[in-house]
C-alpha cells in the first residue's frame, strides 16, 4: 500500500492531523476526570459506609462472597445529619452568612467597580492593579491581619480605650460580625473584577441617550446600567457566595465557638472526630445545595466565552 | 457626570481601597515593632525577622511550599493550556458541556470538598493499585495542579478569545500543520497569559491551607499549615515579619511581570501597526 512509502515523519504528521485534536482534548480531560470528577463519586460511595477502627477508617460497601457481590449501604450518616440539629443549623448559618456577606460585598464592590471603569486611562490601570494586588497576597495573611485589629487586645479596642470612647474592650473577634468582615475583605476583588469587566464594556452612549431624553440619573442607573451589568453582578456574586458557604479558615480564625459553618463542621468531623463517612455525607449534602449555583456559574462562564468570540 | 455622583464614587473608592490596604499596612508596620504586643509600639527593630530566620520548622515548611509551588504551577500550565485552547478554539464536540463544567467548577468549589474528595481518591487508589504510596509532596502537587489548571485554562481562554485569529488562519491556508501553528504562532502570542497563569498558580499553591491539610502526609508540612497552627493561638510578631516578606515578594513579582507584559504588548502593537496602515 501507499502508506509503506511514507517516511516516519510523514506518518507522524498524518497521525497528528488525525489524532492531534483528540490528544489536545484528552490530556486535560483525563486529568480532570481522574482528579476532579471521580473523587466526588468516591465521596458519594464513602458517605454510605460505616466508620470503623481500621485503615482506612471506613467499612467497605462491597464484600465478595460465593454467590457474587454483597452490597451494604448505610443511610445512617444522612439520617444522623437530619436528626442532629447541629448540622442543620450549621447549614442554615453558612447559607445565611454567605448570602449576607455577598450582598455587602456587592454594595461595596459595585460603586468601586463603577468608579474604576469611569476613571481615566492610566489611573484606571493603576486602580485595577490595586484591586488585583491583594488577591495575589496570601489569603491566610489577609485573614490574620484582622485578628490583630479586632482582637480584645487589638488595635480598635486600644484606640477606642485610649480615646476614652469606651471603658471596656468591645468583643469583636470571635463573633459573626468578624466573619462578615473577613469574607467581605478577602472576597472583594472577586466581586470587583467581573463587575468591572461588564461595566467597562458598557456603551456609555446608552446612558447619555437616556439622560438626554429626560430620564433622571438614578432612574437611568436602575433602568439602563443595572440591567446591562447583570452578568457581572451574577458572576461576582456567585464567585463570592459559593466558596464562602464552605469557608473554613475565616470562621475558624475570626469566628467564635458558636459561629457554626458547614466547612468548619466537615473539617472537625474529619480531623478531630476522624469520622470519614460522616465528613463525606456532610460534603455531599453541601454539594447537593451548591450544585445549582455552581451550574449557574458555569453557564455564565460558557456564555461569556461564546459572546467573546 | 453629575458632581454629586462623582463625589459618591470617589468616597466609595477611597473607603474601599482603605479597607483593602489598611490591614495589610498595619501588619507591615507592626512587624518592625520591638515588643511582643501588637497594640503598643515599643520601638523599631528587626528582631522578629531574625527570629523568623532561625525558626527551622518555618524554613523547612517554606522550602516545601516553594518546591510544591514550582512543580504545581508548571504541571498546571501543561494541563491548563490545552484546556484553554480547547475551550476557545475547538468549537463544539461531544461532551463539551462536561469538559467546560470540569474546567469552571474547581474555581468556585469550596476547598474542604476538594480536599476531602482528593484525599479519598488517593486512599482508594492506594488500596487498588498501590499508588500513591502514602501521602506527601506528590499528592499535594497533584491536588494543587488540579485547581490551578482551572485558573490557567480561564486565563489562556480569555487571552485567546480576545485575540485576532487572522495570522493563525493565514498559516493554516498556507498549509502549516496545527501543531506547528500552535508552537510557532499561538504560543508566542499567548506567552504573557502563560506567564500570568504560571505566577497565579504558583501563588495559589503557595497560599493553600485547606486542600494541602487534607492530602499532606508526615514530613510535607507546608508554610500555610505552619502559619495556621501558630496563628490559631493569636497574633505573633514572627508571622507579621513573614507576612511582610511575602507581601514584598508578591508586590515585586507583580510589578516586574506587569511591566514585562506592558512592554511586550507595546512591542507587538508597534510591529503590527505598519501592517494595518498598509491595508
Amino acid at each position: 500500500m501507499s502508506s509503506d512509502k511514507l517516511t516516519l515523519k510523514q506518518r507522524y504528521d498524518r497521525w497528528m492531523i488525525k489524532h492531534g485534536r483528540v490528544l489536545v482534548i484528552g490530556i486535560p480531560y483525563l486529568w480532570l476526570m481522574l482528579f476532579f470528577l471521580i473523587p466526588f463519586l468516591i465521596v458519594l460511595k464513602i458517605s454510605f459506609a460505616t466508620a470503623e477502627y481500621a485503615q482506612p477508617p471506613y467499612s467497605s460497601l462491597f464484600t465478595w462472597i460465593d454467590e457474587g457481590v454483597n452490597i451494604t449501604i448505610n443511610f445512617g450518616n444522612y439520617l444522623f445529619l437530619l436528626s442532629d440539629s447541629l448540622y442543620i443549623s450549621a447549614y442554615i448559618n453558612s447559607i445565611r452568612i454567605a448570602a449576607i456577606s455577598t450582598v455587602i460585598t456587592l454594595l461595596i464592590g459595585y460603586p468601586m467597580a463603577y468608579g474604576i471603569a469611569r476613571a481615566q486611562g492610566s489611573l484606571r490601570s493603576v486602580l485595577l492593579m490595586l484591586v488585583i494586588l491583594p488577591f495575589w497576597t496570601s489569603f491566610l495573611i489577609r485573614v490574620y491581619a484582622w485578628i490583630g485589629i479586632l482582637d480584645r487586645e487589638g488595635l480598635i479596642n486600644a484606640l477606642l480605650l485610649n480615646l476614652g470612647i469606651i471603658s471596656e474592650p468591645l468583643i469583636m473577634r470571635q463573633t459573626e460580625f468578624a466573619v462578615y468582615i473577613g469574607i467581605v475583605y478577602t472576597y472583594l476583588p472577586f466581586m470587583i473584577l467581573p463587575l468591572y469587566s461588564t461595566l467597562e464594556k458598557m456603551d456609555v452612549s446608552l446612558i447619555e441617550a437616556a439622560l438626554d431624553l429626560g430620564c433622571k440619573p438614578w432612574k437611568a442607573f436602575v433602568r439602563v446600567t443595572l440591567p446591562l451589568s447583570m452578568p457581572g453582578i451574577l458572576a461576582g456574586s456567585l464567585l463570592v457566595f459559593i466558596p464562602s458557604v464552605g469557608e473554613f479558615v475565616i470562621p475558624e480564625l475570626l469566628g467564635g465557638p458558636n459561629t457554626l459553618m458547614i466547612g468548619r463542621t466537615l473539617w472537625n468531623e474529619f480531623f478531630a472526630n476522624r469520622d470519614w463517612p460522616i465528613a463525606s455525607s456532610v460534603a455531599i449534602a453541601m454539594l447537593v445545595f451548591l450544585v445549582v449555583p455552581i451550574m449557574w456559574f458555569q453557564h455564565i462562564q460558557a456564555k461569556q466565552a461564546e459572546n467573546g468570540q | 457626570m453629575s458632581g454629586k455622583r462623582s463625589t459618591f464614587l470617589l468616597t466609595m473608592l477611597v473607603f474601599g481601597f482603605a479597607f483593602l490596604y489598611v490591614p495589610i499596612l498595619l501588619v507591615i508596620i507592626y512587624s518592625f515593632n520591638e515588643g511582643k504586643l501588637v497594640t503598643v509600639w515599643s520601638g523599631f527593630s528587626f528582631k522578629w525577622y531574625v527570629s523568623l530566620f532561625s525558626n527551622d520548622g518555618m524554613i523547612d515548611a517554606a522550602w516545601n511550599s516553594l518546591r510544591i509551588g514550582v512543580m504545581s504551577a508548571t504541571l498546571a500550565l501543561a494541563i491548563g493550556t490545552p484546556a484553554g485552547l480547547v475551550m476557545s478554539r475547538f468549537g463544539r464536540f461531544k461532551s463539551r458541556t462536561l469538559f467546560s463544567g470540569m474546567v469552571a467548577a474547581p474555581l468556585v468549589m469550596p476547598e474542604v470538598i476538594t480536599g476531602l474528595s482528593l484525599l479519598l481518591l488517593f486512599v482508594t487508589l492506594e488500596q487498588l493499585v498501590g499508588w500513591p504510596a502514602g501521602r506527601g509532596v506528590t499528592t499535594i502537587v497533584i491536588a494543587h495542579t488540579t485547581f490551578c489548571a482551572a485558573y490557567v485554562a480561564v486565563v489562556v481562554q480569555s487571552r485567546l478569545t480576545g485575540m485576532d485569529t487572522s495570522v493563525e488562519e493565514a498559516a493554516m491556508d498556507l498549509g502549516a500543520k496545527p501543531a506547528k501553528i500552535f508552537f510557532v504562532i499561538t504560543l508566542p502570542m499567548i506567552l504573557p497569559a502563560l506567564m500570568a497563569g504560571w505566577l497565579l498558580s504558583f501563588t495559589l499553591s503557595l497560599d493553600d491551607l485547606v486542600i494541602a491539610s487534607f492530602v499532606a502526609g508526615p514530613g510535607s508540612t507546608t508554610l500555610p499549615m505552619k502559619v495556621f497552627s501558630s496563628v490559631r493561638l493569636g497574633v505573633s510578631p514572627e508571622i507579621n515579619a513573614l507576612a511582610t516578606l511575602i507581601i514584598l515578594a508578591v508586590t515585586i513579582l507583580i510589578l516586574i511581570s506587569s511591566l514585562l507584559i506592558l512592554r511586550s504588548e507595546k512591542m507587538r502593537s508597534r510591529t503590527i501597526d505598519p501592517a494595518t496602515i498598509d491595508d
